[in-house]
């Protein structure tokens, strides 16, 4: 071993090629178990485009379906409720939506397909928790100056009724609007945006 | 044949037991095992009080492991199951309650002993050299824990395991680029599932109690090779007397088994207190939002980690948000932890125990216990605990500005140890151990 005169050149490189190949089988063989966590067929399944049905959604109201297990709000926003999101686009941090936090066609004032329909993620952009409905009569709560919209109660951020974050709360971009497109005046499917998905 | 040269083993007073562990000790290293590591290994002989708190982690382990392995005889790692299988255990299976108690506050248990370990070594600056990577294989423990503590309170399938878990995964998708993708390979789905559930209760129960147990067995080689520090900083090796026994050494077994053992019965007495009156420690050992199952659609008013991860917590909250990303925030809390591998370089001192150094190191290690403290006590509370300043100062929560000033002395007594380690005015160590 410590004279190098002894060496068998052949059975060294013998040895060397199987140690490489060893390893780069060695390394393929973690591939199926790196794999194994990515989500199952059935995950995935699970995680396809629903429809929703907003037909019984009076105007001012909110409803709840749910898209991959998270919440997805739909809005029946009012000439009030719109007014009141032009008035905060000063005290919000990305009024222009500039952040890709909604598809292109969603990207407007009131980050909706149609001014009075608004479709939001309602999974907080900081740490995934589920913000709550805080209607413009929660004035007592939310201070004088508030115009309707959404409160985290976890980190306490703030977003106005399109889903835009105001200024200082810890998350960092928009709510997030889903794909959708409209199958009807009163049906859309979220989670895609062309029809026949 | 080597073995056969090895004396036979005597003076056990009895013949049958010195001829068993002869024929043991030719085919096993059983006595010069035993000699190394406890009749033999010679500790310093002034430890003191905060000496204690390694073995009691050592016991902890042992508790987690045999309460763990009987729990899960009953629980169900299927997120339909899991809340009513815990709940069973707690009220239909006879012992389960405790068996349940045990390990959750084993839990707690465990951190308290870790954290009290940890100062200790501080104190006395026992992750100097030589003691570097013994140091490292601590902190490699310490880590680990944290992701048993982590993956461990998914399992009761409580609003608080599942939100949690919704707040740290989410931690992932804040990295640049690979993050959601990242995230969604943690959790096999596009939220937390039964997929995340279950794969969370295979790392709990067998792949890091396994890493866990290798840290530990590095750990205790890697002080039995350096030897212990003691109260004063300095090496009893170098004074040895004819045997080469240290003059300040006396043998781990019996003197130190039997502190330990006191330690043991004290601690126990404490432990077994709370596991029968107090297991939720009014929500902290608990979380009450916990007896509340899970459910992805509505968050809980108040998500606060428990209180082992808590200072780590108020760090991650008290970045801003900066470029549109909570990356920033993110990284701060890792670097929180992490910075603690390279604790054994950044301290310059002329000495390691506290008892020699000079007023820089006293003032900055008690300002890193306070903010230690108070960061650990904001990550408990809402943002909004102590109010808010007035529009002097923007509207702030007074909590947030208090978590911000925290944190930064929190990394200032890291990044600056090289420099006040280096100038502090210290006394001369003995030359031979003292007590005090």
């Amino acid at each position: 071993m410590s004279d190098d005169n002894q060496v068998n050149k052949g059975r060294r490189n013998l040895v060397i090629a199987s140690c490489a190949a060893g390893g780069v089988a060695g390394v393929a063989a973690a591939v199926p178990f790196a794999a194994s966590w990515l989500p199952s067929e059935r995950a995935k399944a699970g995680g396809a485009p629903v429809i929703a049905d907003f037909s019984a959604l009076e105007p001012g109201q909110i409803m709840t379906v749910e898209w991959r297990s998270k919440p997805v709000w739909i809005v029946r926003r009012t000439k009030e409720m719109l007014d009141g999101v032009e008035r905060v686009d000063a005290k919000v941090s990305d009024p222009k939506s500039d952040v890709p936090m909604q598809p292109e066609y969603a990207k407007n004032e009131f980050r909706s397909i149609k001014p009075e329909v608004l479709v939001l993620v309602g999974i907080c952009t900081h740490l995934g928790c589920s913000p709550q409905s805080k209607p413009a009569e929660d004035k007592a709560e939310m201070g004088a100056d508030w115009t309707g919209g959404f409160f985290c109660p976890c980190h306490g951020s703030k977003f106005d009724l399109a889903g835009r974050v105001y200024k200082g709360a810890p998350a960092p971009v928009n709510l997030e609007v889903p794909q959708h497109i409209y199958l009807s005046d009163t049906r859309i499917l979220i989670g895609d945006d062309k029809k026949g998905a | 044949m080597a073995a056969a040269e090895k004396p036979p083993v005597t003076g056990t007073g009895s013949v049958a037991l010195d001829g068993l562990l002869t024929w043991v000790d030719q085919r096993f290293p059983l006595i010069s095992t035993w000699k190394a590591h406890l009749a033999e290994y010679y500790a310093p002989k002034n430890f003191n009080f905060w000496y204690y708190f390694g073995s009691l982690a050592m016991l902890v382990l042992v508790i987690q492991i045999v309460t763990g392995i009987f729990l899960t005889m009953n629980y169900k790692p299927d997120a339909n199951l899991a809340f009513a299988s815990v709940e069973y255990i707690m009220r239909e299976v006879p012992g389960g309650w405790i068996i349940r108690y045990m390990h959750s506050t084993g839990a707690s248990a465990f951190f308290i002993c870790v954290y009290l370990h940890m100062f200790r070594a501080l104190l006395y600056g026992s992750y100097r050299k030589p003691r570097e990577l013994m140091w490292i294989f601590g902190v490699l423990i310490y880590l680990s824990l944290m992701g048993e503590a982590f993956f461990g309170y998914l399992l009761p399938w409580g609003q608080m395991s599942y939100w949690g878990a919704q707040v740290i995964i989410n931690l992932f998708t804040a990295i640049p680029f690979i993050g959601p993708d990242l995230s969604l390979w943690i959790r096999g789905d596009y939220v937390i599932s039964d997929a995340t559930l279950n794969r969370f209760f295979a790392l709990h129960v067998i792949a890091l109690p396994l890493v866990l147990l290798g840290l530990v067995m590095a750990h205790l080689l890697a002080l039995h090779e350096v030897g212990s520090n003691n109260p004063d900083g300095i090496e009893i090796n170098k004074n040895k007397d004819a045997n080469g026994v240290p003059l300040d050494g006396i043998p781990f077994h019996p003197y130190y088994t039997v502190k330990d053992i006191l330690g043991v019965v004290v601690f126990m007495i404490v432990f077994v207190i709370i596991v029968f009156f107090a297991p939720e420690m009014g929500g902290y050992f608990l979380e009450y939002n916990n007896f509340v199952p899970a459910n992805p659609l509505q968050t809980p008013a108040h998500i606060a980690p428990v209180w082992y991860f808590t200072p780590y917590y108020s760090i991650l909250r008290a970045v801003p948000p900066m470029f549109n990303s909570q990356f920033p925030g993110v990284v701060a809390m890792g670097v929180s932890v992490m910075v603690l591998f390279v604790l054994p370089w950044l301290d310059r001192g002329a000495v390691k125990s506290i008892r020699y150094r000079g007023t820089h190191f006293k003032a900055a290690l008690g300002a890193f216990v306070v903010v230690f403290l108070v960061l650990g006590y904001l990550g408990t509370e809402p943002i909004t605990v102590w109010g808010q300043f007035g529009a002097w100062l923007g509207n702030a929560d007074r909590a947030t500005v208090a978590a911000r000033i925290c944190t930064v002395i929190y990394f200032l007594f890291f990044f600056l140890m090289p420099w006040y380690t280096r100038v502090d005015k210290t006394k001369p160590e003995p030359q031979r151990v003292t007590y005090s």
